[in-house]
């Protein structure tokens, strides 16, 4: 056949099924350089402490830890702790795992969420989950805390915090 | 060209093995900080913005989403092409022309040290059906290369040596370089075979960095700056895409890329009218060939040019004065940005110990690597 003559319809299983292919399965590995900013982050939530950066010029208290301020185009000027406590500024609730598999109907669903840290500027959210709730009664603007794995089992990863729940 | 395009400012971070110290963001930032200020430019008074990089390299997909922050590029546009720094600056010199830019900003990076499976990554560029189903290193291509470019030019492995040799003693006075030594034929002649002809030592080392350049229109660059670079010419070129059918005896891309820049410029003989060239060395054998398919020397001539001293940093034409990709480090996309970094500082009369005297302009050129057939030339000049 021509590939002018190509008539451009799908193949039905069992022409799928004949069809010689080609398969490759990459091995794709890295370990990301923390640097200054990340590795502080990190090291807080090991300590069971929410850090944020602070610009004096245009005053944000910003998180996650960043070592420079990218809209005062300057080094920050160190680290507060803030409150592992915040506000819901949006969430949605899952049926589906990351893979896009699908949650059995018994398994809790997900709640992944922006969640606004008290002590951090408006806008400085994280992302997280919110747990421990009925996924009916999430709402926008509702109280949540920081439930945190024991402080030996901390390995400073942001799962470190379990999720949020309301209060 | 249309228009000259003037190159005032540079950073560069240094060339290391590894850079645990700062995450790819820091390492970006602290380049951009060092070319802003040289530019004399807030990020806000910049136009644009350009970077290169290769999301297989970064370990992220729809890696441009990762670049404005460290760049001061909030909310301003920006655009990540998947090439080689020079490519991007090519891109930058284009915006510029339009007369819709006056000012760019061009960034490249290497974190090669974070990607763990770098050969994997490199064979996954291979083709699917012709090339991976035979489970052969990423090196292979350059080792096949090598033997055709040796055999038909009449250039030697030894005189390969001598490429490796030259350009690991320059780096030793590179503060940038990562990998200056004093090596002699010998070592590289014995050390552990690869993809023979291809040896260990003929072949670049990966390194950490990033750099940071910002260009400007000519009127903009003579406004801005006491002493601008000059971009008089820049092309690139892709070759064959399937390297069984490359003719591996010359470079072509290269010889199209800097018929394309000598024409820009208005280059008629080049090894008489530039003062010294940066060139891709990533293997050893690059240098040469790409010596010669850039008419700095006939046809197995390169070689012989090598090791009479005449590309030597005191030699008639410098040809990697910085220590190249062999002595500074191979940095995947950001390959080019060092070559170019380098031959501004030389153009500015700002390379130490390694000045090359009354150095007026110089040819710049970047290879993409395995399993490419893709290179950019700029010509440079200070006057």
């Amino acid at each position: 056949m021509k590939i002018d003559q190509v008539p451009m319809k799908g193949l039905t299983s069992e022409e799928y099924e004949r069809a010689i292919k080609i398969k490759w399965q990459p091995k794709l590995q890295y370990a990301w350089d923390n640097g200054i900013a990340i590795g502080k982050y990190l090291a807080g939530l090991k300590e069971g402490k929410i850090l944020a950066s602070q610009c004096i010029k245009c005053g944000r208290i910003m998180l996650p830890v960043r070592s420079f301020c990218e809209l005062c185009w300057r080094p920050t000027d160190g680290e507060v702790e803030v409150k592992d406590t915040g506000v819901i500024n949006t969430f949605a609730i899952c049926h589906v795992n990351w893979d896009a598999s699908r949650l059995r109907p018994d398994e809790p669903r997900h709640i992944p969420a922006v969640i606004e840290i008290d002590g951090a500027s408006k806008g400085q959210g994280i992302m997280h989950v919110i747990g421990n709730v009925d996924p009916k009664k999430v709402k926008i603007g509702m109280r949540v805390r920081a439930v945190w794995k024991p402080a030996q089992e901390r390995t400073g990863t942001i799962t470190d915090i379990i999720f949020f729940e309301p209060y | 060209m249309k228009q000259r395009i003037g190159i005032i400012g540079v950073g560069v971070t240094g060339f290391h093995t590894v850079s645990p110290a700062l995450s790819f963001k820091e390492m970006t930032y602290s380049a951009a900080v060092k070319a802003y200020l040289e530019a004399g430019l807030q990020p806000g008074e910049i136009d644009s913005f350009v970077t290169a990089s290769e999301d297989f390299l970064e370990g992220y997909s729809i890696f441009d989403e990762y670049v404005p922050d460290q760049l001061g590029a909030v909310m301003r546009p920006v655009h990540t092409v998947t090439a080689e720094f020079l490519q991007a600056l090519g891109i930058g010199c284009m915006m510029i022309q339009t007369g819709h830019f006056r000012t760019i900003a061009v960034e490249a990076h290497s974190k090669a040290s974070n990607v763990k499976t770098l050969d994997e990554v490199r064979a996954f560029a291979f083709d699917p059906v012709y090339m991976r189903p035979l489970k052969e290193s990423a090196e292979f291509l350059a080792g096949l290369e090598m033997k055709r470019f040796l055999e038909s030019s009449g250039n030697s492995e030894r005189q390969c040596a001598a490429v490796v040799v030259k350009n690991r003693k320059n780096a030793l006075n590179n503060d940038l370089a990562a990998y200056g030594a004093l090596l002699t034929i010998d070592d590289v002649l014995q050390s552990p075979p690869v993809s023979v002809p291809l040896k260990h030592l003929d072949i670049a080392q990966r390194a950490d960095g990033a750099i940071v350049v910002v260009i400007a229109s000519e009127n903009e660059a003579k406004a801005l700056s006491k002493n601008p670079i000059w971009i008089d010419g820049i092309a690139w070129c892709s070759g064959q895409g399937n390297p069984w059918c490359r003719d591996f005896e010359e470079a072509e891309y290269a010889k199209r890329a800097a018929e394309k820049a000598y024409a820009m410029a208005k280059i008629a003989h080049p090894r008489k009218e530039l003062d010294f060239v940066e060139i891709c060395d990533e293997y050893s054998y690059k240098e040469l060939q790409h010596l010669e398919s850039m008419g700095f020397a006939r046809k197995g001539e390169a070689g012989d040019l090598t090791e009479s001293g005449a590309t030597a940093i005191d030699g008639e034409l410098p040809v990697n004065p910085s220590g190249g990709s062999l002595g500074v480090g191979h940095t995947f996309e950001a390959s080019g940005g060092m070559k170019l970094c380098e031959a501004v500082f030389q153009l500015r009369h700002q390379a130490g110990k390694r000045q090359i005297k009354n150095a007026k302009r110089a040819l710049v050129q970047s290879w993409r690597g395995v399993p490419t057939a893709t290179g950019t030339v700029a010509i440079l000049s200070n006057e």
